[in-house]
């Protein structure tokens, strides 16, 4: 495979090195449902956390909080150096060193593809439109859809609004990219398309947290894998461990039924 | 027997002092309608922004505002105005004034309610998207949410348009000179209610359908996936 790295800056160099990513003992409820219990978590730079679990066991939730999207009761939350966890921290500021890819894509139906990829940078970075728009072009060509660029989202197949939506978010030159269930909306023969792009994008030494079913990525690519039930990181381990023998019965069982059919 | 005489005869006075409002009475259903239209709009995107404020302090006096106006008729709203406000400040305030000042405080708490329905049709992922690349909400609102919210609120907003357009008809109680009250004035020497008030309602027909059809080019289309 051909290297897809367009632009001449190394990836995953903009956050710190060490640990960028840190839960201490972080709880949040949903009224009185306890979705994530006493969470401690490290995520090193330039690893890669594959995060699974059956639905309903706070996996979303867990990478949701990383850029604040959702708010956490108690506990403390580090991302990039920062504990933004607590009141005041700068959300736009740290969502603009996060990227996030999400399960239905949300990319703007109003804007072209080259628009979507370019806000971000104009808006928040004040970058110019020449910058933004070569920066944009070349992220095309990252996720080799680069004839798409003046279509409008409504015009394309899933899993080029994924490549798409992955590019939107690499235009901020992220340290953390967050992807949360990033195929489970996609028809079979699109998926690998998008894993291919992510896993390029771990090769180049990203720092990547990905909440999927995928689990043929989750063995190819992934340092540690992260198994969440009931909101309690009930397991972690390399994939290789992982698979072969895991030590939680709920994570066997649950490994038993995605991995037989 | 129907005279259509009387219209032509009085076609000057109805509608460039009537329709229009250039005459020696001021006036004009237009001069009304299309201030009364933009200024509502814009105090209700305003009005429909507070409503969905995080600061109750904001929300709930936006909330008693809608509840207040869209409770009472219109005509009350215009006589508070006509001999309510005169007293209260001590100053005679004209007709046009009254009758704008009314239109665009009563229509607003309506167009507050279409722009709150139309942000709230905006899916949440796309707020979501917009944060996470960094955007503040300010700039989500102007950005990503405001121009998908205004397509879909186009045929509620139109409707709106129409209603209060027609409803400037209204102004004629406090003496103020549109359309309606130039064919009252006409009839009142003519004697011809028939052909007048048809020929008035040609013309509120024919201009409420021009905005109608004018709007259409601008309804969001169904988008494919």
């Amino acid at each position: 495979m051909e290297t897809r790295l367009a632009d001449g800056q190394p990836p995953g160099t903009s956050g710190p090195r060490g640990t960028v990513i840190e839960f201490k003992a972080v709880n949040k409820w949903f009224g009185c449902l306890h979705v994530l219990c006493d969470i401690g978590l490290a995520v090193q730079a330039g690893e890669v956390v594959v995060v699974c679990g059956p639905s309903g066991s706070g996996k979303s939730t867990l990478i949701r909080c990383v850029n604040g999207l959702e708010p956490i009761q108690s506990g403390e939350l580090h991302v990039l150096g920062e504990c933004i966890s607590r009141a005041g921290a700068d959300m736009p500021l740290l969502r603009s060193r996060v990227g996030m890819v999400f399960q239905s894509f949300n990319l703007f139906p109003h804007m072209t593809v080259l628009e979507n990829i370019m806000l971000g940078p104009i808006k928040v970075k004040k970058a110019s439109r020449g910058e933004a728009e070569s920066a944009a072009r070349g992220l095309l060509e990252r996720v080799q859809i680069p004839d798409k660029a003046s279509a409008y989202p409504a015009n394309l197949s899933g899993g080029q609004q994924q490549r798409v939506a992955i590019a939107r978010a690499l235009a901020m030159q992220p340290g953390i990219m967050l992807f949360d269930e990033p195929t489970s909306a996609l028809d079979p023969e699109m998926i690998n398309e998008v894993l291919d792009v992510m896993t390029d994008l771990a090769r180049d030494g990203m720092t990547m947290m990905v909440v999927t079913h995928e689990m043929g990525f989750a063995k190819r690519v992934a340092d540690r894998v992260v198994f969440m039930d009931g909101g309690q990181v009930i397991e972690e381990a390399p994939p290789g461990a992982f698979f072969a023998a895991a030590q939680s019965d709920r994570a066997r069982e649950f490994l038993s039924k995605i991995l037989t059919h | 027997m129907l005279d259509f005489g009387v219209v032509l005869k009085n076609l000057g006075f109805l509608l460039v002092q009537g329709f229009l409002g250039l005459g020696a009475f001021g006036g004009g259903t237009l001069a009304l309608a299309v201030p009364a239209i933009a200024l509502g709009f814009l105090l209700g995107i305003f009005i429909g922004l507070a409503r969905l404020a995080r600061s109750p302090l904001v929300r709930l006096p936006a909330a008693a505002y809608v509840e207040l106006f869209r409770g009472v008729p219109l005509v009350m709203v215009i006589f508070w105005m006509w001999f309510v406000i005169p007293q209260l400040l001590r100053l005679p305030i004209p007709e046009y004034g009254v009758a704008l000042t009314a239109f665009v405080i009563f229509e607003a708490a309506y167009f507050g309610e279409i722009v709150r329905a139309g942000i709230q049709s905006v899916p949440r992922g796309q707020v979501e998207a917009a944060a996470s690349i960094g955007l503040t909400r300010a700039q989500a609102m102007l950005w990503v949410v405001l121009p998908q919210a205004l397509r879909n609120m186009v045929p509620s907003l139109v409707t709106q348009m129409i209603v209060l357009f027609k409803d400037t008809s209204l102004a004629s109680i406090i003496g103020y000179v549109d359309l309606t009250k130039a064919a009252q004035i006409v009839n009142n020497r003519e004697i011809r209610p028939f052909e007048l008030y048809l020929f008035i309602a040609l013309v509120y027909w024919a201009c409420a359908y021009s905005m109608s059809r004018f709007a259409r080019r601008f309804e969001p289309r169904p988008q494919g996936a």
